[in-house]
């Protein structure tokens, strides 16, 4: 069953992302193996030329943030690494009717600039260093 | 587990098969609002006193060269169009040209009469003489509501339009329709969401420190999406104008809006 998982991944046209394995509602291993950077992931998050996350997502810790996803605030004890990996990945595969970005999958997208043809949003690394730093947001211990 | 990472698969085909075809409801006539709605009082201010508003430099830019001859053997804009005689066309463009035997946007019908009457050469897209002539043109339909022509040829483009703004484009897969029907008073960053109609154009952008047409808007949304922009007077360009027309009737007409 296992390597047919993977043929079919690879068939989706994955061939130059890691392949990676959807089990419930998330992605239990990391993409890259290197375990991400929470500063870095930080960083990625907040540029909204890169991460894009302040655009649509409050609770991030920056400055004016958008309202068409829910606020993130303290989402590291909501979730766990593997679900945020999918929700980033390809979020589509749970609700594909989301606004939210496929970040980890370049197939299926039409009509792409030319700068980012057959690029996904960010790269293995990148992802394992949002979820780090996504991993950092608890709700504030109480007074 | 087996089944689990089974059920992940399935969940993910199901996700590729269904991405294409999410129906989000058209916004009805009477919820209709123009961009103007949702800006600072300053900016509205701007926009309402012909005296501040920046847009009115093309207007008047426009009105000398709509009265002056092209080259001495040519006639003007003006030997053609008495005063006033244009009041109400920005309202119902796109329309449908004959000769061209396609739909044809405000500029290009002023660049049609260039080729056709005044034997000169088209004015380049976003250049400033074609914006002024624009400008000049559609203010005298300020106030008119958008009345798209009931005419039948254009509705395949027009359909054509419609699919366009529903489609998932660009790296990102975001859809007009995603942004400007189903999430408009949402904001994207700091920056609340219009309906996204064209009622204002050519307008003052402040972002833009000038006047910019429709298309020009519709690349920095289509840039946003990570997609690859469309060619003005393309038939995707006009499509889309076409739809966004249709989409925006009856709210009246603001050339030259003002814009954050
Ligand atoms: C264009 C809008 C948009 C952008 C950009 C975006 N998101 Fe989202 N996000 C959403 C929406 C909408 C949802 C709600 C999920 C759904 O629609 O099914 C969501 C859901 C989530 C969730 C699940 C939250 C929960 O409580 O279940 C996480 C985690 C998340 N986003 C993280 C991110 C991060 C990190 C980034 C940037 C790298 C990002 N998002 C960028 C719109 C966006
Ligand atoms: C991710 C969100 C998003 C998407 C997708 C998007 N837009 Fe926009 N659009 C905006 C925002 C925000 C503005 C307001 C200006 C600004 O601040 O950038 C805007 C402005 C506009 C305007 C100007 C309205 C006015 O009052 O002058 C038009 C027209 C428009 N969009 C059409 C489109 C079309 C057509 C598409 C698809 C090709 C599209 N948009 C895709 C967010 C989006």
């Amino acid at each position: 069953m296992r390597p047919h998982l993977l043929a079919i991944l690879v068939a989706l046209g994955q061939t130059a992302l890691a392949p990676y394995r959807i089990e419930g509602d998330a992605i239990p291993s990391a993409l890259g193996g290197a375990a991400g950077d929470p500063d870095r992931g930080r960083a990625i998050a907040l540029d909204p030329r890169k991460g894009l996350c302040t655009l649509c997502h409050a609770g991030l810790g920056a400055g004016p943030a958008g309202d068409l996803g829910p606020d993130l605030s303290g989402v590291g004890a909501r979730l766990a690494a593997g679900q945020l990996r999918l929700r980033l990945v390809d979020g589509r595969a749970l609700n594909p009717g989301t606004l939210m970005p496929s970040y980890y999958r370049a197939a299926g997208a039409e009509r792409v600039g030319a700068a980012w043809v057959d690029r996904p949003v960010l790269d293995a690394d990148e992802i394992e260093d949002v979820i780090a730093f996504l991993l950092t947001l608890r709700p504030e211990a109480p007074r | 587990m087996r089944g689990l990472a089974v059920s992940g698969v399935l969940l993910l085909l199901a996700g590729l098969a269904a991405a294409q075809e999410i129906p989000i409801q058209e916004i009805p006539v009477s919820e209709r609002r123009s961009g103007l709605d949702q800006m600072a009082p300053e900016t509205r201010a701007m926009q309402a006193d012909d005296a501040a508003n920046p847009g009115m430099l093309w207007v008047g830019d426009g009105a000398d060269l709509f009265a002056r001859a092209p080259s001495p053997e040519a006639p003007a804009c003006a030997a053609c169009h008495e005063t006033g005689a244009l009041r109400g066309v920005a309202a119902r463009y796109p329309a449908w040209d004959t000769a061209e035997a396609r739909p044809i946007d405000l500029e290009g019908r002023i660049n049609l009469c260039r080729s056709r009457h005044q034997g000169a050469a088209p004015l380049p897209r976003e250049g400033r003489d074609l914006l002024a002539l624009t400008a000049f043109v559609a203010n005298q339909s300020r106030g008119l509501p958008i009345a798209p022509p009931a005419d039948p040829r254009l509705a395949p483009a027009r359909a054509a339009g419609r699919a366009l703004f529903e489609r998932p484009l660009g790296q990102l897969r975001f859809s007009c329709a995603g942004c400007h029907d189903a999430n408009w008073g949402r904001h994207l960053g700091a920056a609340p969401i219009p309906q996204g109609h064209p009622t204002g154009y050519p307008l003052y952008r402040l972002e833009w420190q000038g006047l910019g047409s429709l298309q020009r808007r519709l690349r920095n949304c289509l840039a946003g999406m990570r997609a690859e922009p469309f060619a003005p007077d393309s038939p995707e360009a006009t499509a889309l104008a076409l739809y966004l027309m249709q989409r925006a009737a009856p709210l009246p007409v603001e050339t030259p809006a003002v814009r954050p």
